[in-house]
């Protein structure tokens, strides 16, 4: 990781990867979508709706993977004042926050037609609302907060303590529903699921990971470009 | 040094009484208003009073959140606090702490007993009593992070309660078990609040102090 901490050598090997990374997405998402929407069978109790399955559950998977991302990156920066991680941090969160409002979206689109209702306060759900609220929150940091490194010191602290209590809301969220409804209101018919169904949805989970990577190289790259034009600017402001 | 700090904390609270009186304040509007919003029906409110309470007690701590920190970083004294031989952490402690003992903590011991305006069952209150006193260490301990997350911040009002709002969900979740759960739904439900608290006591300080940090660079 410290090889990568010059800038200009990261950028070298983002530009350089970065097509390939595209290309390899693409790729997954047209087998991933054609294995899930043409291959694998309609469920026998959900019929073609469960195939709303295959876009939601992997972004279930990136908002949760995305966080963490962005709090390891926050840690980096702390412990080894790495200077790109505090980059690779700020751009990750709105990505992170559209998967997670995918994910919720999705779900709700599928709620509809299994419960009958947008929303229920399930243990998931509920969980899944709260990690929106930390992405919110953090986004909202950078955005509040002016002074880019002052900015950035204090959404290290705001990841962080998010990061640290994730499974503890996750935790007390699945003791309140316990409480609350002792009857799970939607099973997925046992935690086996049909290999024909299966493989759709990792090569799905691949396809959504190598557009998060991709996502964030560009996202990364167009942040640092802002830096330099703002140093820029700043620079040519002090001359006049 | 930590109990001097506490002392002119609490004696500030006490004589200014703006933080204080605005949290009681709300905390009663709400607990009249929300009868006659939901109506007058006796068995409805019962069943209510506790979750009502509990969220009260919450928001009230979030509003007068912004204080705990606010009037010293504008006058310079946290600025002076800094260069003290206590660290930082211990600061941020004893200004928590003393919000804690001026605000959360005489809401929290008020709210039970002012649970009677919603026909709160009369069993109920001793369970509530504990666990908001416990819970009130965590909410104050809790806010104390966002008030130091948003210090310069001039629309922090409404960042600290997205920062702070995942943050109380656990808090909240445990205190309505411990307070209106089966006998033996209640002990656990104490423990892991007492966890919280202890948890937030240790965790707390260290990250409102890097955040005081920040802003005081």
């Amino acid at each position: 990781m410290q090889h990568l901490a010059n800038p200009t050598r990261f950028l070298k090997l983002a530009n350089a990867a970065l097509p390939c990374v595209w290309a390899i997405t693409v790729i997954l998402f047209i087998i991933g979508l054609y294995g899930a929407l043409i291959i694998s069978p309609a469920d026998y109790q959900q019929g073609e709706t469960v195939r709303i399955m295959f876009v939601h559950v992997p972004a279930a998977w990136m908002a949760m993977f995305i966080y963490s991302v962005m709090a390891l990156a926050s840690a980096m920066a702390i412990i080894f004042r790495h200077p790109l991680a505090d980059v690779a941090a700020k751009t990750a969160g709105p990505i992170g926050a559209v998967f997670c409002f995918l994910a919720l979206a999705t779900g709700s689109l599928w709620g509809k037609p299994m419960w009958g209702a947008w929303w229920v306060w399930d243990a998931r759900l509920t969980s899944m609302f709260v990690l929106m609220l930390l992405y919110v929150g953090y986004i909202a940091i950078w955005q509040a907060i002016e002074e880019p490194g002052r900015a950035a010191l204090i959404a290290r602290i705001v990841a962080l303590v998010g990061f640290i209590n994730i499974p503890i809301i996750k935790f007390s969220v699945d003791w309140w529903n316990s409480l609350h409804q002792p009857a799970s209101v939607f099973k997925m018919g046992g935690p086996s699921i049909d290999p024909t169904m299966l493989w759709p949805l990792l090569v799905m989970g691949l396809a959504y990971t190598c557009l998060f990577v991709a996502l964030h190289l560009t996202s990364m790259r167009s942040e640092l470009a802002a830096r330099k034009l703002r140093a820029i600017l700043i620079a040519r402001g002090a001359h006049n | 040094m930590l109990w001097s700090l506490l002392a002119r904390d609490l004696t500030l609270a006490a004589r200014q009484g703006g933080g204080v009186g605005t949290a009681v304040g709300f905390f009663l509007t709400v607990l009249v208003l929300l009868p006659i919003g939901i109506g007058p029906d006796q068995f409805t409110l019962q069943r209510l009073a506790p979750g009502i309470l509990w969220i009260t007690l919450l928001l009230s701590v979030l509003l007068s959140a912004d204080r705990i920190f606010q009037q010293d970083y504008e006058d310079g004294s946290l600025e002076i606090m800094t260069m003290a031989s206590l660290p930082l952490e211990l600061v941020v402690l004893a200004k928590t702490l003393a919000h804690w003992l001026s605000t959360s903590l005489p809401l929290a011991i008020a709210a039970p007993f002012l649970g009677v305006l919603l026909n709160l069952k009369t069993q109920t209150i001793w369970p509530l009593l504990v666990a908001m006193m416990l819970g009130s260490v965590a909410l104050s301990l809790i806010a104390g992070i966002g008030a130091s997350l948003t210090l310069d911040l001039r629309r922090g009002g409404l960042l600290i309660s997205i920062l702070v709002l995942p943050l109380y969900v656990p808090v909240l979740v445990f205190g309505i078990s411990a307070s209106t759960g089966t006998p033996d739904i209640i002990a656990p439900s104490l423990l892991i609040l007492s966890a919280i608290a202890l948890a937030s006591l240790v965790l707390a300080p260290l990250a409102a102090a890097a955040a005081l940090r920040a802003y005081l660079k």
